[in-house]
């Protein structure tokens, strides 16, 4: 047991093993209006456990969209998004909302913390709206998490008293509450100095190479993504390259 | 701590001076009303006191409902007779004793009798139109307040001398008559007899000090010419409130009219109905400004919050839990500002009680209050409903907030 799975033991698997966790098959995202807007289109992609994605394009190539669309946030125009084998496409909001509790955990590029709430209630949010762990358990496993990622003296403070890189890993440690099989983050470095930047990719690194996690990351820096596992690249909404395919 | 109820209230304390406010009219809407109901429905109770301690709660007089028509009306179905008056009947209610004794075996109450009758009363060359009331002394204080009400002698003074009488101390000091003097009493028949005066009464309604005057059974019959007439049975009950439905059984048994106190202010009590509906359309009216000070922050924290909004729809919350936060907050803004309404409202009862007031028709010190919990209650429950409307339209359209629109405009 890794040192991030202390904790988490009745947080349940989410999904059969062999199969693909995240699957988007003929997806498209068309934003309505007076001129229609496409995100992205005909997207085909699949994702397996333990996999490290870097989703990378230019700016407006349909990244976040598409994380937003394997993330349950969005809903597609057209095609379908499978969450562990489960088809998402008829799902309501409060099935789509329970899938991103227990199965998904979200790191954004601004962190996107509660900023009233200290460092421990940001992480213990999930694992509350998820409710399947006692209150005892569940502070001890968000002091953890907080821990594990060097925060341990920070437990107690709120996002405006720590660093950008504090801040970011406290973030990491909210999406990791519920123990999901997958992490999607959106540019989870794009706002940080190099020091930061590069503690925040090696938690990453470790989620997938000693938790067997699933990261799918956004970002538009070259050097990051060349040091994921596979590299998905975006242009004007299309996939025009997948090094992970197969 | 519940999820829900730890991030309402991190808000709500996140912001204090906006909550502040919105409590603070939340509270002056629950404290004015308090105060009002406990002004209405004090100077209301004072005023129905008032009129069932100055009147019997049911009179049953020698009159009946209806006309009593001609034998030949009654006997002859086929026949029209026209032209006949209805029939004269003798004045005074038949064998009153008898009723008394009736009437007492089943009636929650006591019951006497009295003789009423119009008559002027002179004294120093002065004429002053009164009613005159016959009345049994040992019953008497059983129906009606005026033993209490002697301000000189007592209702035993009547036995003191030959057609003595007890007059309003209004009515005293308009005639100039003073206990000992010796009046002239003449009767709505004409008869006149000479009295003297042996006590006065004072009830505190001015109409009733200033033209009336009660003297024995035997003396009112004398100045109504009729030996043993009873024109008047008064019955007072243990409740007041249950008057309307004896009087209606007494009418039934005995065929007399008989009036509760209800059915004789019965446009007072319309009145009261009135005057209920103005006092809570504008305490509703107050309790609904301060709702929108509720809406008003609780759409601002929602406006405030859509990152956070979207940061807990993303992070799996639902609708319905985002929905719940925001009304929670509003109910906790609405139960603060109740609780301190309560103060607020209290305080400004107890504030008006020490005001001092003087009308010229009747007596009172002080404003009359009611003290209630069902105010507090009725105010708190008004304040929760409206806090509950104000704040789930806002919480309505915050939980509706799609979190990609929110993520990508911070993005």
């Amino acid at each position: 047991m890794s040192r991030l799975d202390a904790g988490a033991d009745t947080v349940p698997e989410p999904a059969a093993a062999t199969e693909p966790l995240i699957v988007a098959s003929s997806v498209t995202r068309v934003l309505p209006g007076a001129v229609p807007v496409t995100l992205v289109h005909d997207i085909d992609l699949s994702i397996g456990r333990n996999e490290f994605v870097a989703i990378t394009g230019a700016s407006g190539s349909g990244k976040s969209s598409l994380l937003y669309l394997l993330g349950l946030l969005d809903l597609p125009t057209s095609g379908e998004v499978r969450i562990g084998g489960r088809a998402t496409e008829h799902m309501d909001e409060a099935e789509r909302a329970e899938v991103r509790l227990s199965t998904l955990g979200f790191v954004f590029q601004f962190h996107f913390l509660l900023p009233e709430f200290t460092a421990q209630q940001n992480v213990l949010l999930p694992m509350q709206a998820l409710g399947r762990l006692p209150d005892e358990k569940m502070r001890e496993r968000a002091r953890f998490l907080l821990t594990s990622l060097g925060l341990g003296e920070h437990v107690g403070k709120r996002p405006d008293q720590l660093s950008g890189g504090q801040r970011q890993r406290v973030a990491v440690a909210r999406a990791l509450a519920n123990d999901p099989p997958v992490i999607l983050a959106d540019e989870p470095t794009g706002s940080l100095d190099s020091t930061a930047s590069a503690q925040v990719f090696q938690i990453l690194r470790d989620l997938v190479d000693t938790r067997r996690k699933t990261v799918v990351a956004v970002t538009h820096d070259i050097d990051l993504a060349r040091r994921m596992d596979r590299r998905v690249v975006l242009e004007d909404g299309a996939i025009v390259s997948d090094d992970g395919r197969m | 701590m519940n999820l829900v109820l730890e991030i309402a209230l991190t808000h709500i304390r996140s912001r204090v001076r906006q909550t502040l406010v919105a409590v603070a009219g939340v509270a002056t809407g629950v404290g004015f009303s308090i105060m009002m109901a406990a002004l209405m429905e004090g100077s209301q109770n004072d005023f129905m006191r008032q009129l069932i301690d100055a009147l019997p709660h049911i009179a049953i007089s020698d009159e009946r409902r209806e006309a009593t028509p001609q034998p030949a009306q009654t006997m002859f179905d086929a026949a029209e007779i026209h032209g006949l008056t209805p029939q004269a009947r003798r004045p005074g209610i038949k064998n009153p004793m008898a009723i008394m004794a009736s009437l007492e075996s089943w009636i929650p109450g006591d019951v006497a009798p009295s003789t009423k009758t119009q008559g002027i009363i002179r004294y120093a060359a002065r004429d002053v139109g009164a009613s005159i009331t016959g009345i049994d002394p040992h019953r008497e204080p059983k129906v009606s307040m005026l033993a209490t009400q002697m301000r000189q002698g007592t209702l035993q003074s009547l036995y003191r001398s030959t057609n003595a009488i007890i007059l309003g101390d209004r009515l005293a000091e308009k005639i100039g008559a003073r206990v000992g003097a010796n009046i002239t009493v003449q009767g709505s028949n004409g008869a006149r007899i000479g009295a003297q005066v042996v006590g006065f009464f004072h009830s505190g309604v001015r109409p009733v000090d200033e033209s009336t005057a009660y003297v024995l059974l035997k003396t009112a019959q004398v100045l109504q010419q009729q030996t043993g007439l009873v024109n008047e049975l008064r019955v007072r009950v243990a409740d007041a409130m249950a008057a309307l439905d004896i009087a209606r059984r007494i009418e039934r048994e005995t065929g007399y009219k008989s009036v509760a106190w209800q059915e004789a202010h019965e446009d007072l009590l319309s009145a009261f109905v009135i005057r209920n509906i103005v006092m809570y359309t504008v305490v509703g009216a107050i309790l609904l400004v301060a709702s929108f000070g509720t809406y008003n922050i609780i759409s601002t924290i929602t406006h405030e919050k859509t990152r956070d909004i979207a940061i807990l729809k993303s992070l799996g919350l639902r609708e319905t839990t985002v929905r719940r936060i925001f009304v929670i907050e509003s109910l906790v803004i609405g139960l603060m500002g109740a609780v301190a309404g309560w103060v607020l409202g209290c305080t400004l009862t107890l504030a008006l009680g020490t005001i001092e007031i003087k009308s010229p028709f009747v007596d009172s010190t002080r404003l009359p209050l009611a003290y209630s919990v069902l105010h507090y209650a009725v105010a708190t429950a008004a304040a929760l409903a409206s806090s509950l409307v104000a704040g789930y339209f806002p919480a309505r359209k915050a939980s509706r907030l799609y979190p990609v629109d929110i993520i990508r405009g911070a993005t």
